[in-house]
């Protein structure tokens, strides 16, 4: 296993460094010059020149590509373009909002996925089966966007109970209000997720009821339910797991929409705003940052499902 | 999303109380409370955060409203009602020829970081505006300075190139820092009323009252600007409370909700943002006053302005809004007149009209207002082609590389009548006898002259149709009704906070 985990990490660190290239080769080709954007409007060609000299793009593609990860490899991930801030610590507080926003909302989509997934399996052929089945289905259907404004108007501008947006101005040295602030972001995202999650559940549980070792396991004794924990749940747990990687992945950037119908300071909004104010620094930060969070996601996702399933951890031997 | 001030709240309501004994026993008479809650913090919403904290590195508009006036103070200030009047200068004098202004400062003025206000300071931070780094957008304005002396501290002799007339209105725009203050992106040392208490990017920024501020103590214990990108969810924090004013909606239709209802005061200011269609002026048809003329006379602008402000805002007919020292109705000159439109393209040559392409970029109103003109001129000949383009895209090809035949825009200075003084500005407009004027304008003697040159350019300009100006944005402060004070006209996106007052 160890084994195992450090040439997983090796492969982990290789595919960050090719997305790297991958990003410095991507941003230096598309077209409008940083150095422009730098100085902004109305600037004259010697101020041009001499942003250029600045940010190092007068220099051969090489140079810069080694100075590129140079800062990399010492954390500097520059300045931005438009605030003049530190981008690695304007994403460090981007992220002290969206990994909890994140992290929470997939927790709570697992609690209400999980449960109702194998229902909906276990029942299949009954009224609650279908009845689970088309909720799922219509949560897969409605835009995130719009379950956040509905939530938002029914709890917070009819009911009082919570805020319609925004963060405290000190995060979460006003817990209170921190926490007040996340709990319809939350549940929003979260019921999205588990809409698609409880399908995967399902469908996973639905092969596992067919299998022939579940009709082995009864056959040797164990009751419906107790062969159904014992071996049903870790069995279908395995493709699950692949799934939830990638939504969780897709949802650290993803969040965006959420961020704005709730205006929090995220990241998926810092990447939003980069683009809109081609903040070359920002928008490099902000992809290299969430390549790594998608890359430790599909790792965890991978030593999981080897956890889960031996036959995986004999497979690579 | 509210900040909560208990401890002071607490202490302020029973401050107010023992005032209110006291007051009852010392008069035998009923208790007087007072009317506004000196210490409460007033929360603020806007769509205008800034980039960062510096006005000369393009931290944009946001940093005006949360700033002009609040934590920087200038020489003079541009008040709500478009008056210049001083602030950091106690008295001023011009000499003769116009050349030399000397300015005196006020006495026992300290920046925010103790530091006293010495003339050493004023001419650092003008400096500071006409740098070579500096990205303000009023460095051009500060071109006439020839140099800044300090012959002691509180003495400023300011000499100019050629005499300028808009000298004090320029200089309202010069934030006075401390110039011991090295990077103020990320921080302040301003001399004005409040001190940055902490900035969140993304979320809101917190200003306090200043002890030691030489001026007015504000009218109450703070004020936090809290940021919203979306309208409507910045509307839903006045809904619930979170904020208790918001500096300008945005959308009309959001209005319906605040406007009949006790709880909410809606005032409406005038802006200084001007819709409008600029024509390129260099190439046909559109070299031809005539032609532009016609194009004006096509459109019902009143109709425009209804469809998407409803009863707000006006329509006018020139570059000028009301708050300019030198605005005149000019809506007659190129009124609704759809024969007359047809009649005037005939006559320059285009029977059966033309067809052009109108450079649109993508964020309200501009698409909604680029439809109704394709509608409006269709009705008298003119085939209008859109093309959304994206606001950088604006900045690219319309206003620096001025490849475009129209475009729409929306323009917010305050004053800048002066862009028609510039042949090579994006639009092309070169009026020989408009360039003088403008350009002599500076040299005159006193505002009153200025005036006189300026509205006679302005009618000029008006009878070329040199733009097609449609209509003056409305500005809106929506505020809960138990705050009042503040300012509603938001010149320059100018947002004075220390009159707001909150009742108790």
């Amino acid at each position: 296993m160890l084994r195992y985990l450090l040439r997983r990490l090796v492969i982990l660190l290789l595919s960050l460094l090719i997305a790297a290239v991958v990003l410095f080769v991507l941003l230096r080709l598309l077209p409008g010059d940083p150095a422009a954007a730098l100085v902004g409007v109305g600037a004259t060609p010697e101020q041009i020149e001499a942003a250029r000299a600045q940010i190092g793009s007068d220099q051969p593609l090489g140079a810069q590509f080694v100075t590129y990860l140079g800062d990399l490899a010492r954390f500097d991930l520059g300045q931005s373009f438009v605030s003049r801030a530190s981008v690695l610590e304007e994403i460090s507080r981007r992220l002290s909002v969206t990994l909890p926003l994140t992290l929470a909302a997939f927790i709570l989509a697992l609690v209400i996925a999980v449960p109702l997934g194998v229902l909906a399996a276990v029942k299949a052929d009954r009224w609650i089966g279908l009845v689970l089945s088309v909720v799922s289905q219509i949560g897969i259907a409605v835009p995130v966007f719009w379950l956040g404004i509905l939530l938002v108007y029914q709890f917070s501008l009819t009911l009082r109970w919570l805020p319609s947006g925004g963060f405290p101005l000190r995060g979460y040295a006003q817990p209170l209000q921190a926490i007040e602030s996340m709990v319809l972001p939350v549940l929003t995202i979260a019921i999205i997720m588990s809409a698609s999650l409880m399908r995967y559940v399902r469908a996973s549980m639905l092969e596992v009821l067919n299998s022939d070792f579940l009709r082995t396991a009864r056959a040797l004794g164990e009751s419906h339910n107790g062969a159904l924990v014992r071996h049903g749940l870790r069995n279908a747990a395995v493709p699950v797991v692949s799934v939830l990687g990638i939504e969780l992945s897709t949802t650290f950037l993803g969040a965006v929409v959420v961020e704005q119908v709730f205006s929090l300071p995220g990241m998926g909004s810092m990447l939003l705003l980069g683009i809109q104010q081609r903040d070359y620094p920002n928008i490099q930060g902000v992809l290299l940052v969430s390549t790594l969070l998608v890359l430790l996601t599909g790792f965890l996702a991978d030593i999981l499902q080897r956890m889960l399933d031996p036959r995986l951890r004999e497979a690579s031997r | 999303m509210t900040l909560t001030f208990d401890t002071k709240r607490a202490l302020s309501r029973t401050r107010a109380l023992a005032l209110a004994a006291t007051s009852a026993l010392a008069l035998g008479g009923p208790a007087m409370a007072q009317e506004y809650d000196p210490d409460a913090v007033i929360n603020i919403g806007s769509l205008y955060e800034p980039q960062n904290l510096d006005n000369t590195a393009g931290a944009g508009q946001g940093i005006n409203e949360a700033f002009n006036g609040n934590v920087y103070e200038a020489l003079f200030v541009l008040t709500d009602d478009g008056d210049v009047e001083p602030r950091l200068v106690e008295v001023y004098d011009i000499s003769d020829d116009g050349l030399t202004y000397t300015f005196t400062l006020k006495p026992d003025v300290t920046f925010h970081s103790g530091d006293p206000l010495t003339a050493a300071d004023v001419k650092s931070s003008i400096e500071r505006v006409t740098a070579e780094s500096s990205a303000s957008s009023r460095k051009r304005t500060l071109e006439v300075i020839e140099s800044v002396e300090t012959p002691d501290d509180r003495t400023v002799i300011v000499t100019l190139k050629s005499p300028s007339v808009s000298l004090p209105y320029n200089l309202s725009y010069v934030w006075i820092v401390n110039d011991a203050a090295t990077d103020i992106s990320a921080s302040e040392d301003g001399t004005g009323p409040y001190t940055l208490q902490e900035w969140r990017r993304g979320s809101a920024l917190a200003l306090e009252p200043f002890e030691g501020y030489w001026g007015e103590k504000p009218m109450n214990g703070g004020v936090m600007f809290q940021y919203f990108t979306d309208a409507t969810a910045q509307n839903n924090a006045l809904l619930t409370g979170a904020v208790d004013i918001i500096t300008s909606i945005q959308s009309p239709d959001a209005l319906s909700i605040f406007t009949d209802n006790p709880d909410f005061t809606v005032s409406e200011g005038a802006s200084t943002t001007k819709e409008l269609m600029a024509f390129n002026d260099r190439v046909e048809p559109f070299d031809d006053p005539q032609v532009r003329s016609a194009i004006a006379r096509a459109v019902d602008k009143e109709k425009l302005l209804n469809a998407i402000w409803g009863d707000y805002g006006m329509v006018i007919g020139s570059f000028v809004p009301p708050t300019d020292p030198w605005y005149v109705d000019l809506t007659d000159v190129n009124a609704y007149d759809p024969e007359s439109a047809r009649e005037m393209l005939a006559e320059a040559g285009y029977p059966d009209g033309f067809s052009f392409t109108l450079d649109t970029p993508d964020y309200d109103p501009h698409p909604v207002v680029a439809q109704f003109l394709q509608n409006e001129l269709a009705k008298v000949g003119i085939e209008v082609k859109i093309n959304i383009i994206t606001a950088n895209e604006w900045y690219t090809k319309i206003y620096k590389a001025h490849d475009f035949e129209a475009t729409l825009q929306e323009h917010v200075n305050h004053r800048d009548i002066v862009f028609y003084g510039n042949p090579d500005f994006y639009w092309g407009y070169d009026n020989p006898e408009v360039v003088r004027l403008i350009a002599e304008s500076e040299n005159v003697g006193s505002m009153e002259e200025q005036t006189e040159m300026l509205t006679q350019a302005n009618r000029i300009i008006a009878e070329d149709a040199a733009s097609l100006w449609l209509y003056l944005y409305p500005q809106i402060v929506v505020s809960t009704s138990d705050v009042t004070g503040y300012p509603v006209n938001g010149l320059n996106s100018q947002f004075f906070v220390s009159g707001i007052k909150k009742a108790e």
